[in-house]
This record gives structure tokens, C-alpha cells and sequence, in this order.
């Protein structure tokens, strides 16, 4: 029943990623493929609608983890207390830079929105990288399940590291790399013209920094967290999803001009997919490894909630997100193709 | 010993986090609740009548609703992550259980609400009348889910349903069904719904006073006063009796040293007094200056004028809400303001009856003026039922310093608490700007969105 969860949590986390991860791709993205108000503006409302939708993913898949999992839910978030407070503070402002920048035609207000838009998004994706890294990485629990982790110390993994070492700086990396190059994908799919070729360039020009970053994060992590090769080496099946993310990361540069980009775009999420279920698979069943003591980590069993609640909990997340399904598709459905000025 | 209050220590920096933090994001919720069910009103009159006016005049609500609501978004997120960063051994303990509604909401209600409010907002040119409508139902309809979500997780910790606690410490759900019907659950639902509706009908008044009384926007003016006013009448009432008076029945019932803290009474009496005015004075253990109606407390309570109403005096101290003065303020506040709400509103709503409501300037000028009143009373009374709940985390069950996060240290929680601040203050002045240019700009402004959104 925990693994059951922890599937479905990875399942939400890597949806949360892919939607939430071309919107805040955009934002990392849109300085650099629009040159005036109206190209911003048009990059703008190619995720007007759906921002908001895809990120209470966010929130939903921090509901479930809470309570299918609330041992995890309080050490992890109790520990990165700084990050995450940081991570707020860039959710707030870069939803109000999105939903109050068109409310005034001025030369000020416009452009310092736009700013705070893109400089938001960018250091969103760096945090969310790291904490990624931190996970692989491990942190210093206690023999209460607990820790707490300072923004930075020498710099260094080993010893007492801190949120920020080169080895979650280096996830970090990648991960704003992923998503530039994801969102650079959606803004190719969703306009025309100057931005779109723009766009198009972008990606061309990320993709091979991409693919170096990749390889080099996949070495590090392997080097970083030895449980990873453990896991791939006990069951070799594994190794179907850093296929998947080969498979996609290929599928970006060969997919660019089929069906108007959409292939391009879908091997982008098929990357994304692959490489955060790799991470998934690598070290399970930890969901939280110690990096001082292999049996203080936090793992599927040790962290989950009562038998009964995970097993009620399905009757009604189920219906929920076929329901909630349902609404991203009629959505999505409704706003496919180039958005119009 | 005002050296040991100043320094704040972790315990108390947590809690004026949280308290904070909520108490800003719950000014735009409570209005946005209320407010998609008048704006649903308007629609519904629009799409019956075939009158565009109501179209128009639903437009306005919608961009005021558009700004609260991303402001209820934003500051909303940080709410959930507090139980982690903030309250953790509270989560590991009991995120089994609150967990379960907290997810519930996320999944059936922010899903549900973030997909059509996008399709409200900028579908209207698109969609036929009937959808459009729908998509605003949709709207309201997540918004009171939510509600209703959150709700039973504040009653869960008001008192607790539905739960074991295993040896370990955690607590553990034993009954899904319990937790959501948790008999706290129903009155404080409608309670605190009714007071949303509140909130939104003043507001909505106070700006039709508002162009009444500057003479710009008339007809839009007539029609948010009549609404305001009329929803406004129905909600005052129905926040003292039944929701008011079944909430108190409740706090009776479940949390006896809270209600004798919230009412003032420090002895044990039959037929005891309800105080209207007065300061409680903890040294000396009595009200200060005390304004009481004879037996008045006994009957509200028990519907006998002579019932026993237990006071302070008869709880061990461990037992008792860690601020009381503040508690009885709250309280006091919330129902103080409750009845001038309850009088103006009865006032307008009478003038309105006769037909005399538009011109009379001096009620247009009290129903302008009241436009803060709905929000100090929905927050004093909220400041009341968490304070009362003190000092239980978990009434009950965890004391409030059993549930802080043990490894974040007070300079850690401070150095956020003044970035929430700041960083809400720059919000509050962004929220007061933009919705002041949209009342400016006025409802005959406000189009069609889809093509100022675009």
C-alpha cells in the first residue's frame, strides 16, 4: 500500500513538473524570445489559463504527501525550512507579476512585472533543482526522523553540507536547463512568427548544453549517492526509464518542426518523465536517505500513514483525479493551437 | 515581566508566524467565497431576465473577484507548507488525519476551481450565456468545497473524530466518514460561510453607496445596494441564530474553560450574567467595569434562566486559554460589531422596503463607511476560536508546544516572519492600489474581459 503511494505521489510530482515546468520554463525563457511589450504579452498568454491550474498540482501533490506520508511531510519540509520559505516568497511574486501586469499600460509597471516574472521562474527552477539534489544526495537526520539544513556551508558534499553544494547546484543547473528548454518548446508550439523562431533557436542552442549537463549529473549522482547503483543493479528493468529519458531527450532535437513542434514538446515531458522516475527508482524505497547513517533514513515504510487511511485515502483520490482529469482536458482542449493577439 | 515578553522565543515566534500569515491571506478568501455566490445571483438574473445590465454589473464583481482571488491564491500556498516547515512534530503526528482534508481540498476543490475560473475569466466571448454560467457556478462551487475542506480540519483540532493514537505517539484515522462529520464541523462550516456572505455583501453595498453618493454609475449603484443590502439583511441574521448560537452550543459543550474565558466569567454561577462591556482584570480574578445582563449567559446557553454556567474557577490552570484578555476581546469584538452589522443592515434594508433606500444619504454614507467592519469581525472572530483552543494544539489531545518544529530556531523563524511581512505589505499596498483604480474606473468600464484580459 506505501509503494502504492509512493507511485502515485512520483506520478504527481512528475505531472507537476512537466505542466508547472513549461510555465515556469516560460518565464525563465520570455526575455530572452520577446523584445517588446506586445511579444511578451503574446509569451504571456500562452500560459494565461493554465499557470494557475498547473500549479495547484503543486499543492495537491504536497496534500497527498502529507498525509500518505506525514513523517516525510514534516521532517523534509521542517529541514528545508529556508528553501522552501524562499520558494514561497518566489510563488507569490511571481503570481502576482503574472495576474497584475496587464492591469496598467505604463513603461514602469510592465517591464518591472516582467522582471520579477523572470527572475522569479528562473530561481524557482534552481531551488526545486536542488532540493531534488538534496533528496539523491541525503541529509542529516536525527534519531527522530528530523534535520535541519543551513542554505549553505564549505560547499562541499561530504561532512556537514548545507541546501547549496556543487553537487545540488550542479541538479540545479540541469534542472533550469530542462525547463528552459522546455518552455522555450511550449512558446515555439503555442505562437508565430519572430517569437517562435526565436524560441526554435533557443532550444537549438540549450540542447547540447542540455545533454553535456545531463550525462554529467547522471556521473555525479551515481558517484554522490551509491544506493543508485544498487537499486539499478538489483533490478535491471530500471534501467527502461534513463532509456526514456535518452529516448526523449533525442526526440527534442529530431522532433522540432513535426505537427508544428507538438512531437519536440512531448519528448521534452518524455525527458522530464524519464529522468525524474530514474531519480524515483534510484532511491526507492527511501523516500528521504541520511547521508551520516544508511539506518536513520527515512524510507516508504517507516514514513507512511496508517494502513486504514492510506486504503480510504483511494477512494477518494481516485474518483478526484479522474475527475480532475477531466477538467485538464477540457482545458488544455480548449485552449490548443497558436494563441491569436 | 515585560523583559521576558519582548524576547520572543521559538514556541512564540511560530505562532505569531502562522497567525499572521493567516490572518492576511483570510482577508481575501472570505470575500471571494461570499462574493462568488452574489456575482452566481447576478448571472442568474442576467441569464433569467435577458438583461444585460446584470451581465455588466457581474463583469465589475468579477475583476474586483479576479484580484482577491490571486490574492487568496498566493498567500494561500504558504498556509500549507507552514504545517511542515513550521509545526512539523504536529504533522508527523497527525498529518494521518488532517492530511486527508487538506489533500481532499487540493484535489476537489483547487483543481476544480483553478480549471474554470480560467474558463469564467476569459471564456465569456467564447462560451453561450448557459456555460458561462456554469463556469461561474463551477467557480463558487470549488470556492465552498474548500471551505467546507479546511473547515473540517480546524474542527478536527477544535475536536478531534475519527482517530486512534498508536503507541508510537502518531495518530492515526480510524474513520474518514467521523472526520468529515465531525459534529464541529457543521455549525462552524455554516458559520463561518454565512460570515463570508457577509463580508461580500458589505462590500457590495458599500460600493453601490459609494456611486450612489459621488452620483456616477446610478444604476449600477441601485442594483449592488439592493443586492448587498438584501443578502446582506438574510446573512447578518443568520450569523447570531442559528450558526452563532449553534457554534456557541458547541464551544459549550466541547470546550467548557473557553467559553467561561470568551464570556468573562470567573465564578461559577446559576443564572450567570452575559457581559456586555467590561475588562477582565487576571490579577484580581473579575471584570473591570462591568455592563451585564442579569441571567442572560445561563439562557443563551442552556435556554434556562437559571442554568449553571461553570467559570474559570472551576478548571485547573493547565486547562485555561494561555491569553485570555485577548480571547474575551476577540469575542467581544466579533460579537459587538456583529450587531451594528445587524443594525445597519436591517436599517438599509427597511428603507429599501419603503423605497426610500437610494436617496437617504446619511444610511448611503453608514454603509460606505462599514466596508471594514465585516473583515474585523470575521478576523476577531477566527482570533476567538484559535485562541480559545489554546492551550491544546489538538484540543485535548497535543499541547501547542508539543507541535512546533523542534529544529527551527528562533532567529530562523524570525528572519521569515519579517520577509512574510514585508512581502505582504508590498501586497497589501498593490491590492489596495489595483482594486482602488478598478472602483475608480467603475462597472460601466468593465466591458467585455476576454478583450481587456488580452
Amino acid at each position: 500500500m506505501a509503494t502504492l503511494w509512493f507511485c502515485l505521489i512520483a506520478v504527481m510530482i512528475a505531472v507537476y513538473v512537466i505542466l508547472d515546468g513549461f510555465d515556469l520554463g516560460v518565464g525563465i525563457v520570455q526575455l530572452f524570445v520577446a523584445k517588446n511589450d506586445s511579444e511578451r504579452r503574446t509569451v504571456l498568454s500562452t500560459i494565461g489559463p493554465v499557470w494557475d491550474g498547473n500549479e495547484v498540482w503543486l499543492l495537491a501533490t504536497g496534500g497527498t504527501l502529507y498525509f500518505a506520508f506525514p513523517a516525510l511531510y514534516a521532517s523534509s519540509f521542517s529541514g528545508f525550512y529556508l528553501p522552501l520559505m524562499i520558494v514561497l516568497w518566489l510563488l507569490i511574486l511571481r503570481g502576482i507579476a503574472i495576474e497584475f501586469r496587464n492591469h496598467l499600460e505604463n513603461p514602469v509597471w510592465q517591464p518591472l512585472w516582467d522582471s520579477v516574472f523572470a527572475g522569479a521562474s528562473t530561481l524557482l527552477a534552481i531551488f526545486f533543482g536542488a532540493a531534488l539534489g538534496n533528496v539523491v544526495r541525503g541529509v542529516p537526520l536525527d534519531s527522530s526522523g528530523e534535520f535541519f539544513l543551513p542554505l549553505w556551508t564549505d560547499f562541499t558534499v561530504g561532512g556537514a553540507p548545507g541546501i547549496l553544494d556543487w553537487y545540488t547546484l550542479s541538479i540545479a543547473v540541469a534542472a533550469l536547463m530542462t525547463l528552459a528548454v522546455h518552455g522555450a518548446l511550449w512558446v515555439a508550439l503555442k505562437t508565430e512568427g519572430p517569437v517562435e523562431e526565436r524560441a526554435r533557436r533557443l532550444v537549438r542552442l540549450l540542447w547540447w548544453g542540455l545533454v553535456t549537463v545531463t550525462a554529467a549529473v547522471t556521473l555525479a549522482s551515481f558517484s554522490v549517492q551509491p544506493h543508485l547503483k544498487e537499486s539499478f543493479g538489483a533490478r535491471p528493468w530500471g534501467y527502461v526509464f534513463p532509456l526514456l529519458a535518452v529516448a526523449g531527450l533525442a526526440g527534442i532535437r529530431l522532433g522540432g518542426g513535426r505537427r508544428e513542434g507538438l512531437d519536440a514538446f512531448l519528448s521534452s515531458c518524455v525527458f522530464i518523465l524519464g529522468m525524474l522516475c530514474s531519480l524515483v527508482f534510484g532511491v526507492y524505497p527511501d523516500v528521504l536517505p541520511s547521508n551520516t547513517d544508511a539506518g536513520l533514513s527515512l524510507t516508504i515504510q517507516n514514513s507512511a500513514a496508517s494502513r486504514y487511511g492510506l486504503t480510504t485515502g483511494l477512494f477518494w483520490f481516485i474518483p478526484g483525479m479522474i475527475l480532475a482529469t477531466g477538467y485538464f482536458t477540457y482545458t488544455y482542449r480548449n485552449f490548443a493551437g497558436k494563441v491569436k493577439r | 515581566m515585560p523583559g521576558i515578553c519582548l524576547r520572543m522565543d521559538a514556541l512564540a515566534l511560530h505562532r505569531v508566524h502562522f497567525a499572521f500569515t493567516i490572518t492576511f491571506h483570510y482577508l481575501f478568501p472570505q470575500l471571494t467565497m461570499g462574493l462568488a455566490l452574489l456575482i452566481l445571483i447576478l448571472k442568474t438574473i442576467a441569464l433569467r431576465t435577458g438583461d444585460e445590465h446584470y451581465n455588466r454589473a457581474a463583469r465589475f464583481w468579477t475583476k474586483i473577484f479576479a484580484i482577491n482571488f490571486a490574492m487568496g491564491v498566493v498567500t494561500g500556498i504558504p498556509m500549507e507548507f507552514q504545517f511542515g516547515t513550521n509545526w512539523s512534530r504536529f504533522s508527523k503526528a497527525a498529518g494521518g488525519v488532517i492530511g486527508q482534508t487538506l489533500a481532499m481540498e487540493g484535489v476537489f476543490s483547487f483543481f476544480l476551481e483553478s480549471s474554470f475560473l480560467g474558463v469564467f475569466l476569459f471564456g465569456e466571448a467564447k462560451l453561450s450565456k448557459k456555460a458561462h454560467w456554469v463556469a461561474a457556478f463551477l467557480v463558487f462551487l470549488g470556492s465552498w468545497l474548500s471551505g467546507y475542506f479546511i473547515i473540517a480540519t480546524d474542527a478536527w483540532m477544535q475536536h478531534p473524530a475519527g482517530f486512534r493514537i498508536e503507541q508510537n505517539g502518531s495518530i492515526a484515522l480510524t474513520s474518514l466518514s467521523g472526520l468529515l462529520t465531525n459534529p464541529w464541523v457543521f455549525w462552524q462550516y455554516l458559520h463561518n460561510m454565512t460570515g463570508s456572505v457577509v463580508t461580500a455583501s458589505f462590500v457590495m453595498a458599500s460600493i453601490g453607496a459609494y456611486y450612489l453618493l459621488i452620483q456616477r454609475d446610478e444604476a449600477y449603484g441601485r442594483t449592488f445596494v439592493r443586492l448587498g443590502v438584501i443578502a446582506g439583511v438574510i446573512s447578518t441574521a443568520l450569523m447570531i441564530f442559528p450558526t452563532g448560537d449553534g457554534q456557541a452550543k458547541n464551544i459549550a459543550t466541547f470546550q467548557g474553560p473557553t467559553l467561561a474565558a470568551m464570556e468573562g466569567l470567573f465564578q461559577t454561577a446559576n443564572g450567570a450574567p452575559l457581559a456586555l462591556i467590561g475588562q477582565p482584570d487576571m490579577e484580581n480574578r473579575r471584570l473591570d467595569n462591568p455592563i451585564v445582563i442579569p441571567r442572560a449567559l445561563s439562557f443563551l446557553t442552556y435556554r434556562r434562566w437559571g442554568a449553571r454556567v461553570r467559570g474559570l474557577d472551576q478548571f485547573r490552570p493547565d486547562q485555561l486559554p494561555d491569553n485570555i484578555p485577548l480571547l474575551y476581546y476577540a469575542y467581544h469584538i466579533m460579537v459587538g460589531l456583529g450587531t451594528m452589522l445587524i443594525g445597519a443592515m436591517a436599517l438599509a434594508a427597511f428603507l429599501l422596503w419603503r423605497g426610500r433606500l437610494y436617496g437617504a444619504r446619511p444610511v448611503l454614507w453608514l454603509l460606505m463607511l462599514m466596508l471594514p467592519a465585516p473583515y474585523i469581525a470575521t478576523t476577531a472572530g477566527w482570533i476567538t476560536a484559535e485562541v480559545g483552543r489554546q492551550p491544546w494544539l489538538i484540543y485535548g489531545i497535543m499541547r501547542t508546544p508539543e507541535g512546533v518544529s523542534a529544529h527551527v530556531s528562533a532567529g530562523n523563524a524570525l528572519f521569515t516572519l519579517l520577509g512574510f511581512m514585508g512581502i505582504y505589505a508590498i501586497l497589501a499596498i498593490l491590492f489596495l492600489f489595483l482594486t482602488g483604480r478598478e472602483i475608480e474606473a467603475g462597472p460601466a468600464h468593465a466591458t467585455d474581459l476576454a478583450a481587456a484580459e488580452h
